[in-house]
């Protein structure tokens, strides 16, 4: 007979599996943690927090993102306001290489090591790559940041070019695990997304890669994207919570609840000991100011600072002022976490 | 100085509040803004409230600017400085 597994026996499995020998949990264990219940909830967190202080120290990266080219993308990911294919208000609009250096000196006045150019797109055409030859080279210029980019899927020769440009980190999300995949994006496949982000990852690039949860996964589904990204090891995972924009097909779909979405960090950090986890879309509205410091101590150890790509975000100061008052230290610019 | 606009604040001059909702681009009379109202601070307004045009919106990470085509852009600044 095998006993009944309780939300007290996962946390301490967690402490000796994952705190004290460092093997992350398995898929299975990331469930377990993801159903374990509100009384729980407060150990859970220290003990993710925990984890984050002994593999990857107090220092959280601080990192700005801006949309290089806006809206009118052909895909149909159905979170995302900026797919062509739906009735969302978001129209489609470039940034000039000017203002995306204004953009980059702005992230980097926060003390921010991290700038992420955005485009709309399946991948990049040869308008785009020539804008981004164009714009790092004018960052590279003027602003001491590094740069990452996020520009869909990508051929080998764009990998490289990217690299050639000097761009540091690619960010490339799974978005789902691949049983809800299919639900989520129909124009492509979930294998497709792992082949740029397999080429990014031996190209020498960081690879950055997360996804979304509360899309209607289930939990078992929200353990499976954590279990394959803890595959794939990636520099970095960002982690969205759905924001259901007006016009996409998860539209309609409420925010998660913000102890939902405090247990899904922390088990993505036992999932992925080692890794950058990121606070990325949707914080403000799912986990407002509390559940922001909450999360900063169960688990998350990197944030976006100011607006995203079409929604706005905090203000930078209000941002600045909690990790200092948590006694985090910024990354600085020369330093890997 | 943080200048975060409301739902029905007009994009382009003037004093006029417009006849549009900046945030839902449906009638600011009759209908119920409040949720577009507290939505303004986490979104940049789509739709002009003057002739309820689909705008051209820019985020970046401090700021976003909307323009219409008819009438004007504008710009705000989302960090005190
Ligand atoms: S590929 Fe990116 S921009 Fe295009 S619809 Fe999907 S998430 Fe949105
Ligand atoms: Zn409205
Ligand atoms: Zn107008």
């Amino acid at each position: 007979m095998t006993a009944q597994v309780t939300g007290t026996d996962i946390l301490d499995v967690a402490r000796e599996q994952v705190l004290e020998r460092g093997v992350p949990l398995s898929q299975e264990q990331i469930a377990q943690v993801m159903r374990t219940g509100d009384d729980q909830l407060e150990a859970l967190l220290a003990l993710a927090h925990e984890v984050r202080m002994k593999y990857q120290g107090p220092a959280v990266e601080v990192e700005g993102i801006v949309s290089l080219k806006t809206g009118g993308c052909p895909e149909d990911c159905h979170f995302c306001s900026q797919s062509g294919q739906f009735t969302s208000p978001v129209r489609s609009v470039w940034l000039n290489i000017p203002e995306l250096v204004r953009a980059a000196q702005q992230t980097a006045a926060t003390g921010a090591s991290e700038f992420c150019i955005v485009a709309a797109v399946r991948g990049p055409d040869e308008k785009l790559m020539q804008q981004m030859r164009e714009g790092v080279a004018a960052i590279k210029a003027a602003v001491d940041i590094h740069v990452a980019a996020s520009l869909g899927m990508l051929t080998q020769a764009q990998v490289d070019e990217l690299v050639d440009m000097g761009v540091h980190r690619y960010n490339h999300n799974l978005e789902a695990g691949r049983s809800y995949f299919p639900q989520v994006v129909t124009t492509h496949s979930f294998d497709e997304r792992l082949d740029t982000c397999r080429m990014v990852k031996e190209s020498g690039m960081e690879l950055c890669c997360g996804g979304l949860v509360g899309m209607g996964e289930s939990i078992e589904q929200r353990a499976e994207l954590a279990a394959q990204l803890g595959e794939l090891e990636p520099h970095e995972v960002p982690l969205n919570f759905l924001n259901p924009r007006p016009g996409t097909p998860f539209g309609d779909l409420e925010p998660m609840e913000s102890a939902d979405a405090l247990r899904t960090i922390a088990a993505f950090r036992l999932a992925l000991p080692r890794t950058i986890l990121r606070y990325a879309g949707g914080r403000e509205l799912t986990l407002g100011d509390l559940g922001t410091r909450d999360g900063l101590l169960g688990g998350i150890n990197a944030v976006i600072v100011g607006n995203y790509l079409t929604t706005l975000g905090r203000d930078p100061k209000e941002d600045l002022a909690l990790l200092d008052e948590l006694e985090m230290p910024i990354k600085a610019l020369n330093e890997t976490l | 100085m943080v200048t975060r606009t409301g739902a029905s604040e007009p994009v382009a001059g003037g004093a006029d509040r417009g006849s549009w909702c900046g945030q839902c681009g449906e009638p600011v009379d009759g209908a119920d803004h409040a949720r577009c109202a507290r939505r303004s601070d986490l979104e940049p307004p789509r739709w002009c409230v003057h002739c309820r045009r689909r705008m051209k919106v820019q985020v970046t990470p401090g700021a976003w600017t909307a323009s219409c085509i008819e009438h004007g852009s504008i710009e705000r600044s989302t960090w005190s400085s």
